[in-house]
């Protein structure tokens, strides 16, 4: 492991760039903002999944005189929310595919009277028959979506998986689900418009990506690309949630604010965020594995299947990274996977930390314990023979070049975590006691960034410029909300620039001021942004030595003294720089084939947890993380992003539960939708091991996402360590364990009366 | 129908103040649309999140569930008062210097648990510290660097000046 | 949020007598408030029909704790704050203390009062099930007078019960007899704070002489109404705590309790998990145990 270059402000803990104004409570999220004249919007939701509208009734009680009424007809520009595809509606104008699907929008200028008014319409349908799960979809007994309600598919071969059968010691099969996850974002969706027919339409709003908005509005309002303003406000978190989502939310209050004349906002209530918004890809996997006898993989047949939800939003981009983590971090010669994403009249799915990975990692993770049981070795020898090394290749034919360090993970993990001393104590005391503890490990990987030639398409943009008050601003279209960009950022322009942290601000996320550095999304914004500002910051260092006499070494002082020379020769200080790809990245879209990721991030982890048989109830006690993502930039901020992705991670295994009726979210509360407390969340130990990536800024990798892959894995094997059973599905609740349990114990006593 | 408005004398961080609303109008509403106090956040409407909390009277109470008319009278805390003058209070700073706000959306709730908490209990153990915060979610941290900064903050001096 | 704070009335009479005398005159027209944690989050569904509430936040008249040597008494308006906080219901009624610490947070249990988690009658509410097992009687009171009944009579099912359109709950007394009696309290939730009930058992609990002499025991969401396993005591009641008692007090229990699926949890489980609770419980009493558990 070579070791970090010195530097003196990456790698360190400054703090949060906005923290100030955060802990102040000053801090602007949407709902704190106001503009003049401002109304307020409100939404119209479809109340059956599938169907036609025949007829809409407007309450007769209401003066509709005072309200403004939006339709789809109102829509200048195109009825469609440009993402992938463009097959999801803005507004529906007679098909409706998923409950709580937007029909028609409403504004006043009370805020208060916008509830009853929106319970006030009625609206009659021609019921259709829903497909409402993956199954259902799978028989196309009905047609919900394109030809054959498959949004994407993928196959991908590796060497000859059917002639690997015959030779094998062991067969193990195995079909894992995991269930829809929200977000839970603490502040919900927000957004506020305002629109003129001379200079166009401007949004603020909580959300991660201006320019994907921008690019929305742009179709929804027929615009040109300078009459479409978006600003990023303080965002309340985000986590994916507010990736794709936050384009549909920003038409509707801006059909509002064009129609009305006036500034619309629209922040919705907890329960219709819960209700109407994206959540993350339920998913079925199923393996078959070859092993010899030895526990050596000869060939994985793997089956994914996940569901989209109404409409194509991110899917195949999810079907994408799930596919390609699905093997898990091993080394086998003969792979073929099949995957497809599935339409159903559900709320559309959407980007969740992950990606399309906690739900393939969960799977093969859960697997790979039971091929473990079927050849006799335990859960870390298992890993240990299979594990990928340097100069192996993955599922795609990637050849690892950089290090690859799972076997000092594991050791490190099981190190800190006392597993053999524990796994020892507890299978002494379980046989005496109503509380079975046990271990479970995963062991994983995250590829760091957009898949093969994301970025090249993304082509971003990004860098600094110097303002005339002598202060450095970064230039990036890259957002905060909560994950570090504005300190990362900043951090990296400061190092680069050689002066001091506080010496460099954010430009405002506000797409006519900065480029456009891509969404912030896929745990690129330290790697791949990052080391665009780095690369500005030494660009403009040698701009300024060459044109504005600085020296080799200089002072601060020095610097902006250069940069208004500079500033004299050119009119403005800027530098940008523009995404260029590491060498030897190919990818074969077609194939699937080649460097499906420029890096990756390796970890494992280990749960502890502590089963109840009295109540059926399990709890972690403890959680150990070890991993590589490179260069710790922050080492306060990725501990924070390592701790908030594992208690995620094990909402998503024990406690988040989506409850569907027809289609619509009916646990659409906090009381009802379940994530860990302060009372809940165990110990979270967190340790970095550093191998620095050449191409990410100063060795950094991915972070924001990796930490959400391993703890549902890690927690059902500790769970199968504890009781002895192998639960396949998650979330795994109190209910499900007892009826496992139940069924083992049934001729006890009945268990009707 | 319609209800007349009532007048609401409130202390708010240590200033008086009146307002007119409707007697059924949130404590959260009036703090933040009567009183441009933005502070105080609205994340679910139904006392779940925390991020509402006040303290009332000296008491953390979820604003979203406080009818107005029942707040009469009473000496309301919130987030803007916790700093004086320019100087941070020891647990805001606490937060910023161990990273117990990422993004901050339930970091003014927060802040008032905790020195609730640090008012009756100035040296909070881990399982009180836990206890203290439950009714405070965070979807951010996994409430570790809370813990932290809670931790951080009443080894500190000048903490004891909440203790009412 | 989707209530509209101007389409309800709510007034603060300055006295409870004031108070009365509106639900008298107008008996069913006024809605008690206490706290506000369960009809504010109606009010934010905007499923509030009641639109002419009356306040009893702060009417000192239901604001006491009372200690004398034979009972507490608990007015209708202390919060569960201060039912936590109180040393005498601490020592002599720690189910009590305990299940004031289980309602929402502390930011809710500085709101809630001992009488809407009466009167709100859901099946899941936290405090009945102590008050069941000490033998707590219930005062209602109105402009006619007051009355004392057991509380164990008060539930009639489903979010019904005796109390009149012009009674409130003025106090709960609770008899201080049960400071040498084995006592048991367990929730069930869906997480370890902020958790509606899924399943709770609360038990108060003599041996003398090997025998059960004394024995309470009441549950939560096992019914249609907070319940006193009244044929379950039967079971145990003058027998020893023996295999084969508890066996035939779990078989019991098992038929008395007649929880339901929701969105909670299922029948299923909070049967079997209140025998499992039984077990636990009675396997304390058999080994002389006194104290309570978390959930």
């Amino acid at each position: 492991m070579s070791p970090n270059p010195p530097t003196r402000i990456v790698g360190t803990p400054q703090l949060r760039k906005e923290g100030v104004d955060k802990v102040l409570g000053r801090a602007k999220y949407v709902d704190d903002l106001e503009r003049e004249g401002m109304w307020h919007g409100a939404t119209v939701r479809s109340s059956i999944p599938r169907g036609r509208i025949t007829a809409i009734h407007y309450g007769e009680q209401i003066d509709w005189g005072e309200f403004v009424i939006v339709s789809a007809a109102d829509i200048p520009g195109k009825n469609h929310i440009q993402m992938i595809s463009a097959d999801q509606p803005c507004l529906v104008e007679t098909q409706v595919n998923h409950c709580d699907e937007a029909i028609l929008l409403i504004a006043h200028p009370d805020k208060r009277r916008l509830p009853g008014a929106v319970a006030s319409i009625r609206i009659d349908y021609e019921p259709m028959t829903p497909v409402l799960s993956i199954e259902e979809s799978e028989t196309r007994q009905h047609i919900v979506w394109g030809e054959d309600n498959i949004f994407k598919q993928f196959h991908l071969e590796k060497g000859n998986v059917d002639a690997a059968w015959a030779s094998a010691a062991h067969i193990v099969e195995g079909e894992y689900r995991t269930g829809a996850q929200e977000h839970l974002y603490i502040e919900n969706n927000g957004v506020i418009a305002e629109y003129n027919d001379v200079s166009g339409i401007t949004v603020w709003g909580s959300l991660q990506c201006p320019f994907y908005v921008h690019k929305s509005l742009m179709a929804v309002f027929d615009l040109p690309t300078e009459k479409v303003r978006v600003i990023q406000a303080e965002t309340g978190g985000a986590f994916g949630g507010k990736e794709d989502y936050p384009s549909i939310l920003a038409s509707h209050a801006g059909l509002l604010a064009k129609k009305a004349g006036r500034p619309i906002k629209m922040v919705y209530d907890r329960m219709e965020d819960l209700a109407a918004t994206t959540k993350r890809h339920p998913s079925r996997t199923r393996h078959r594995t070859a092993v010899d006898k030895d526990g050596k993989l000869l060939a994985m047949e793997i089956e994914i299947a996940t569901d989209g939800g109404a409409y194509a939003t991110l899917s195949s981009t999810v079907l994408s990274r799930a596919t390609l983590h699905s093997t898990g971090p091993y080394v086998c010669p003969n792979i073929r996977i099949t995957s497809r994403s599935w339409a159903t009249n559900t709320v559309p799915s959407g980007a969740f930390r992950g990606f399309g990975a906690p739900q393939s990692i969960f799977a093969i993770e859960r697997h790979m314990e039971q091929v473990a049981r079927a050849v006799g070795l335990d859960s870390a020898e298992i890993r240990r023979r299979n594990f990928l090394h340097d100069g192996d290749t993955t599922a795609t034919e990637q050849v690892m070049t950089e290090p690859v360090i799972l076997d000092t993970l594991l050791g490190r993990a099981l190190e800190i975590s006392g597993y053999e001393a524990k796994r020892q104590r507890f299978a002494h005391d379980n046989p005496h006691s109503t509380i079975k503890r046990g271990m479970g490990i995963a062991a994983f990987f995250h590829g760091a960034g957009f898949t093969g030639s994301g970025e090249r398409y993304l082509n971003s943009l990004a860098g600094i410029d110097v303002t005339c008050d002598d202060r450095v601003r970064v230039l990036v279209s890259s957002t905060e909300f909560g994950q570090g960009t504005n300190t990362i950022l900043t951090q990296i322009a400061a190092e680069a620039l050689r002066i001091a942290y506080d010496d460099v601000i954010m430009a405002p996320s506000d797409t006519s001021i900065v480029p456009n550095s891509g969404p912030t999304v896929a745990s690129r914004t330290s790697m791949v942004v990052g080391r665009l500002i780095e690369r500005s910051g030494h660009q403009l260092i040698a701009m300024l030595q060459e044109s504005a006499g600085l020296a080799e070494t200089y002072t601060t002082a020095d610097f902006f003294a250069s940069c208004e020379r500079y500033r004299e020769l050119q009119g403005k200080v800027e530098s940008l720089c523009r995404y260029e790809a590491p060498p030897n990245i190919f990818w074969d879209d077609q194939k699937y084939r080649g460097e499906a990721y420029p890096t990756f991030a390796w970890a494992v982890y280990v749960a502890e947890v502590a089963v109840d048989m009295t109540t059926y109830s399990a709890e972690v006690t403890n959680f150990y993380t070890v991993q590589e993502v490179g260069r710790v930039l922050n080492p306060t901020l990725a501990a924070g992003q390592i701790e908030g992705g594992v208690a995620q991670g094990i909402g998503y295994a024990l406690y988040e539960k989506v409850l569907l009726k027809n289609g619509h979210m009916f646990n659409n509360q906090m009381t009802n939708y379940i994530m860990p407390t302060a009372q809940d969340v165990p110990p979270i130990a967190v340790h970095f091991e550093e191998i620095p990536f050449q191409y990410g800024a100063y060795g950094a990798k991915g972070i924001g996402e990796l930490p959400h892959d391993g703890p549902a894995p890690a927690i059902l094997n500790a769970i199968q360590d504890a009781t002895g059973e192998s639960f396949a599905a998650i979330p795994l609740l109190p209910e499900d364990i007892f009826t496992r349990m139940a069924a083992i114990a049934f001729d006890e006593e009945p268990l009707t009366v | 129908m319609s209800a007349t408005w009532s007048q609401i004398q409130l202390v708010i961080n240590g200033h008086a103040t009146n307002v007119e609303a409707p007697p059924m109008k949130r404590l959260l509403d009036v703090l933040r649309e009567d009183l441009g106090l933005t502070g105080t956040k609205e994340g679910c409407g139904e006392g779940e999140c925390g991020s509402c909390s006040v303290r009332m009277n000296g008491e953390l109470v979820n604003s979203c569930l406080v009818p107005i008319l029942q707040a009469n009278g009473a000496r309301i805390d919130t987030v803007e008062g916790l700093a004086i003058d320019a100087e941070l209070h020891p647990l805001q700073k606490a937060f910023l210097e161990c990273g117990g706000a990422q993004c901050g959306i339930c970091t003014p709730g927060m802040l008032m648990a905790a020195t609730h908490l640090l008012a009756r209990n100035p040296h909070p153990s881990l399982d009180e510290i836990r206890e203290g915060l439950a009714g405070n979610l965070c979807r951010c941290t996994g409430f570790v660097k809370i813990f932290d900064s809670v931790i951080a903050a009443a080894a500190m001096k000048g903490v004891a000046r909440d203790a009412r | 949020m989707r209530g509209n704070p101007e389409a309800h009335e709510l007034v603060a009479p300055p006295t409870l007598a004031d108070v009365l005398v509106r639900l008298a005159d107008a008996p069913g027209t006024w809605t008690p408030i206490a706290g506000g944690t369960e009809l504010m989050v109606v009010h934010a569904a905007g499923r509030l029909s009641a639109h002419k509430l009356i306040s009893l936040c702060g009417l000192s008249e239901l604001s006491f704790i009372r200690v004398d040597q034979e009972s507490i008494s608990i007015g209708g308006g202390v919060t569960f704050g201060q039912i936590r906080r109180h040393p005498i219901i601490a020592s002599d009624f720690p189910l009590l203390a305990t299940a004031a610490g289980w309602i929402g947070s502390i930011a809710n249990q500085n709101r809630a009062t001992l009488a809407g988690n009466i009167v709100n009658g859901s099946p899941a509410a936290d405090a009945p099930p102590a008050l069941l097992v000490y033998d707590a009687e219930i005062e209602l009171i109105s402009r006619r007078g007051s009355r004392c009944i057991a509380y164990n009579d008060f539930h009639l099912g489903y979010k019904q019960s005796v109390l009149e359109p012009d009674e409130l709950v003025f106090a709960l007394h609770l008899p201080r007899r049960f400071a040498n009696h084995m006592q048991y309290l367990r929730k069930v939730g869906t997480r370890k704070a902020m958790a509606i009930t899924k399943v709770a058992l609360a038990a108060t609990a003599i041996i003398e002489g090997g025998l059960v002499t004394e024995i309470r025991l009441a549950a939560a969401s096992v019914a249609d109404r907070p319940l006193r396993l009244a044929a379950t005591e039967a079971a145990i009641l003058d027998r020893t705590m023996s295999p084969h008692t508890m066996a035939a007090a779990r078989r019991t229990l098992l038929n008395e309790v007649r929880p339901i699926d929701d969105i909670r949890s299922t029948a299923l489980y909070r049967r079997h998990v209140a025998a499992n609770l039984l077990d636990e419980c009675l396997s304390e009493l058999s080994r002389g145990l006194t104290g309570d558990l978390s959930a």
